[in-house]
C-alpha cells in the first residue's frame, strides 16, 4: 500500500501535489468552519451542486488546452434550459424537448467554432460576443417567465441518488464523461493532436493534423456539453429560467486553470483538473455552510484564477533568475 | 499617394510609397468606418422616424445623447485598453463598486464636498485598475484572465461592502442627484462631460507620442519593443486609465440613478466593448480612432432608444449587442483579409 501511494506521489507533478496540499487545506477549513462540513451527505450535496459545472470543466479543458477558450458556456446553459422550458410549456413532450435542446447547443457551439475556425478570429472576442447572444436569445425565448410544470421523474433524475447510495445521478454523467475524456486525452492519438495542437499549431499543421476541423469539433462538443449542463440544471432546479447560471463561466475556467492546464495551450491534465475540481467544489460549499453569499465566495474563486496563472509565471521567473545567478557565480570562479 | 507610389522613380525611395499607402489604405478604411456608421445611423433614424415620428424630436436625441454618456465615458478607456491588443471585462463591476462607494459615502456624510466625491470615486477605480494593470503589464498574466477574475473580485468586495442594503434617492443629497440632470447652455451635463473626455483622449492619441505609441503596441508589439517604447507601463497606464475613468463613471452612475444597490452597472462590460468594437476599434489591436468608439457608443444608444419607441421587448437588446460584436469583429475579420489581399497583389504588380 505504501509502495503503491509512493509510486503514485512520484507519478504526480508539483503542481499535482500542491493542489493535493490546498485541497487538503481546503477540507481542514472547511472541517472548522461547520460540523455539517466533512461527511457523506455533505460531499453527496456539494457534488450535486457541481453538477452543470463539472462537465462543462471537461469540456473546457479540452478547448484551452487547443489553445482557446469557450466564455459562451453558461450562455448556451441558459439558452438550452430556456428552450426546454419553453417547448414543454408548449405541449411538446419531454424528451423531444430535450433533444432540441441539445441540437441547439450543439449548433451554438458549431457558430461559435465556424467564427473561429473560418474567420480566423480570437475565440476570446467571438465567444464574448456569444455570451451576450445566447443568453439574450434565452432572454427572447422566456422573457420573464418561469417554466416549472416538470413531471416527477425528470426533477427526481436532477436532486435524486441512485437508489441505495449517496451518489447523484448527475455525478454518474460526470463519472462517465470524465473517464472518456480521461483515456481520449491520455491515452489515444487524439490526445497526442490536442496537445500537439496547443503546443505548436503550425507545426501540427504541417504534421498532418486537421486542425481546424478538430477546434471546430471541440466547440460543438462545448456546446452539446454545455447543453447537457443546461438539461441538468433544469431538472435539479425544477425550474426554467432565462439567467438560470448566470456567471457560472468563472468557476469552469477556474477549476481548468487551477488544474494546471496552460492557458495558452498545450499542457496539462485531467488528474490536476480533478483535483481542482474537488478543490474549488469543496472551497464554495464550505463557505456557502458558514453562510457566505455566492457573491463572496467568488471572490475567493477569482483570486483563485488569477493566483493558478500568476503562481507558476512567478515560479518560472524566480528559476530563470537563479539559473542566470548562478552562470554569473560560475563564471567568475 | 496612389499617384504618388506608382511614379517614384528611384528604388532607393521605392520602399517609403509602399508604406505611405499602407497607411493611406488604413486611413481610408478608418474613414469609411466612420461613414459607414454615419450611414447606418441615418439608416435607423429614418426608418424609425417613418414610423413614430415621435422619435425624430430634439428631446429624444438629447435623452439617447445623455443615456450613452456614462457609457461612452468607460469606453475612452476601454478603447486605450483595446488599442493594446488587451481587454477589460472589470469596467462594470469597478463602475458598480465606486457607484455604491460613493453613494454610500454621500448618505454618511451628506454635507460632504461633491468634488471630494468625485475624487474618492476616481481614487476607487484607480486603486482597481491599477490592480488589473500590474498584473497585466508586469506579471504577464493574458488580460482575460485578469479581468475575468477582478471583474468577480471587485463585484464580490462591492457585496461584502452593501451587504444586501441599498442607498436610495432620498438618502443623498439633492445637489448631488441634480448633476446627472443639469443642463449647461442647454445641454445635458452628462453629455458636455463625455464628450469633453473623448476629445481629450483622442487628441491625446492622435497627437501626443504616448498615444501614437500605444497603436504601435497593438499593431507590432515586438517592433515596438526594439524602438524603445516601453510596453508594460503604457499597458499599465492604459488599464489605469480605464479604471479612473470607471470609478468616474461610477460617481455619475450613482447620480444618474440615484437607488444603488450592490448589483449596480452588472453586464455593463459587455455594452462597453460592444460600443467600441462597433466604433471599429480593431480588436486585433492597433487601429481604431476615439470618435469611431464614440459612434459606436451612439449607434447601440439610438438601437436601444428605437426599440423603446417601436415597443419591442427590451428582452432584445442583449441578442443585440452580442450580434453588433459579432456582426463588427467579422467586418473587420474580412476587410483585414482583403486589404491585405490588395496590398500583396499591388506589390507584385510593382515587382
Amino acid at each position: 500500500m505504501m509502495n503503491r501511494l509512493r509510486s503514485l506521489s512520484q507519478r504526480m507533478t508539483s503542481w499535482e501535489l500542491l493542489l493535493v496540499a490546498l485541497l487538503v487545506g481546503v477540507l481542514i477549513n472547511g472541517a472548522n468552519q461547520s460540523p455539517y462540513f466533512l461527511n457523506a451527505t455533505s460531499f453527496s450535496l456539494m457534488f450535486s451542486d457541481f453538477s452543470e459545472k463539472s462537465i462543462m470543466v471537461l469540456a473546457m479543458m479540452l478547448i484551452i488546452i487547443v489553445g482557446e477558450i469557450d466564455l459562451s458556456v453558461a450562455s448556451i446553459l441558459g439558452f438550452s434550459s430556456a428552450i426546454v422550458g419553453d417547448l414543454f410549456a408548449a405541449g411538446w413532450p419531454l424528451w423531444l424537448a430535450i433533444v432540441a435542446a441539445l441540437v441547439v447547443g450543439g449548433l451554438a457551439g458549431l457558430f461559435n467554432g465556424l467564427l473561429v475556425t473560418r474567420l480566423g478570429l480570437p475565440s476570446l472576442v467571438v465567444t464574448l460576443g456569444t455570451l451576450a447572444l445566447y443568453r439574450g436569445a434565452a432572454y427572447i425565448v422566456l422573457g420573464e417567465r418561469g417554466i416549472s410544470t416538470y413531471p416527477n421523474v425528470f426533477t427526481q433524475f436532477g436532486f435524486g441518488d441512485i437508489p441505495g447510495t449517496l451518489i447523484p445521478w448527475t455525478f454518474l454523467i460526470f463519472a462517465v464523461l470524465a473517464i472518456v475524456v480521461g483515456v481520449m486525452l491520455h491515452s489515444s492519438w487524439v490526445g497526442r493532436q490536442l496537445f500537439a495542437i496547443g503546443a505548436n499549431k503550425e507545426a501540427a499543421r504541417y504534421a498532418g493534423v486537421a486542425v481546424a476541423r478538430i477546434k471546430l469539433l471541440l466547440f460543438v462538443v462545448s456546446g452539446l456539453v454545455a447543453a447537457l449542463a443546461g438539461i441538468i440544471f433544469t431538472a435539479r432546479f425544477a425550474t426554467s429560467r432565462a439567467d438560470n447560471a448566470v456567471g457560472f463561466e468563472l468557476d469552469v475556467i477556474t477549476v481548468v486553470l487551477l488544474g494546471g492546464v496552460d492557458i495558452f495551450g498545450g499542457r496539462g491534465s485531467l488528474l490536476g483538473v480533478l483535483l481542482a475540481l474537488f478543490t474549488v467544489a469543496a472551497l464554495r460549499d464550505s463557505f456557502a455552510l458558514a453562510n457566505y453569499p455566492d457573491q463572496v465566495q467568488s471572490i475567493l474563486v477569482g483570486v483563485l484564477l488569477i493566483v493558478s496563472v500568476l503562481g507558476p509565471l512567478a515560479v518560472k521567473r524566480l528559476q530563470d533568475a537563479w539559473i542566470k545567478r548562478r552562470h554569473v557565480v560560475s563564471s567568475q570562479a | 499617394m496612389q499617384t504618388k507610389s506608382s511614379t517614384s522613380p528611384t528604388p532607393a525611395s521605392g520602399a517609403a510609397p509602399v508604406d505611405t499607402s499602407l497607411a493611406s489604405v488604413v486611413a481610408r478604411i478608418g474613414q469609411a468606418r466612420e461613414f459607414g456608421l454615419l450611414v447606418v445611423l441615418a439608416v435607423i433614424i429614418a426608418f424609425v422616424g417613418v414610423q413614430q415620428p415621435r422619435f425624430l424630436q430634439i428631446s429624444n436625441f438629447e435623452h439617447i445623447l445623455q443615456s450613452i454618456a456614462i457609457i461612452a465615458i468607460v469606453a475612452v478607456g476601454e478603447t486605450l485598453v483595446i488599442l493594446t491588443r488587451n481587454v477589460d471585462l472589470s469596467v462594470g463591476s469597478v463602475v458598480g463598486f465606486s457607484a455604491f462607494a460613493s453613494a454610500n459615502l454621500l448618505k454618511n456624510h451628506p454635507s460632504l464636498n461633491l468634488l471630494l466625491v468625485f475624487l474618492f470615486g476616481c481614487a476607487i477605480g484607480a486603486v482597481l485598475g491599477a490592480v488589473n494593470g500590474l498584473l497585466v503589464a508586469y506579471a504577464g498574466i493574458p488580460a482575460i484572465v485578469v479581468t475575468l477574475g477582478t471583474l468577480n473580485i471587485y463585484r464580490g468586495l462591492d457585496f461584502a461592502v452593501a451587504g444586501g442594503s441599498e442607498v436610495s434617492a432620498f438618502q443623498v443629497p439633492t445637489a448631488f442627484l441634480n448633476i446627472a440632470g443639469d443642463y449647461v447652455l442647454g445641454i445635458p451635463l452628462l453629455v458636455i462631460i463625455a464628450a469633453a473626455i473623448a476629445l481629450i483622449a483622442g487628441y491625446f492619441l492622435r497627437y501626443s507620442r504616448q498615444g501614437r505609441q500605444l497603436y504601435a503596441i497593438g499593431s507590432n508589439p515586438d517592433a515596438a519593443r526594439v524602438v524603445g517604447i516601453r510596453k508594460s507601463r503604457l499597458t499599465f497606464m492604459a488599464f489605469l486609465t480605464t479604471g479612473i475613468l470607471s470609478g468616474f463613471a461610477g460617481v455619475l452612475w450613482a447620480s444618474y440613478f440615484a437607488t444603488i444597490n450592490s448589483g449596480a452597472a452588472g453586464g455593463l462590460e459587455l455594452l462597453v466593448i460592444a460600443a467600441v468594437v462597433v466604433g471599429g476599434v480593431n480588436i486585433f489591436g492597433g487601429s481604431g480612432t476615439m470618435l469611431g468608439a464614440m459612434l459606436g457608443a451612439i449607434v447601440l444608444g439610438v438601437i436601444q432608444n428605437a426599440l423603446g419607441v417601436l415597443r419591442v421587448d427590451q428582452f432584445w437588446l442583449q441578442a443585440i449587442y452580442g450580434a453588433a460584436i459579432l456582426i463588427a469583429v467579422t467586418l473587420d475579420a474580412l476587410v483585414t483579409r482583403q486589404v491585405q489581399r490588395l496590398l500583396i497583389a499591388r506589390r507584385a504588380q510593382r515587382e
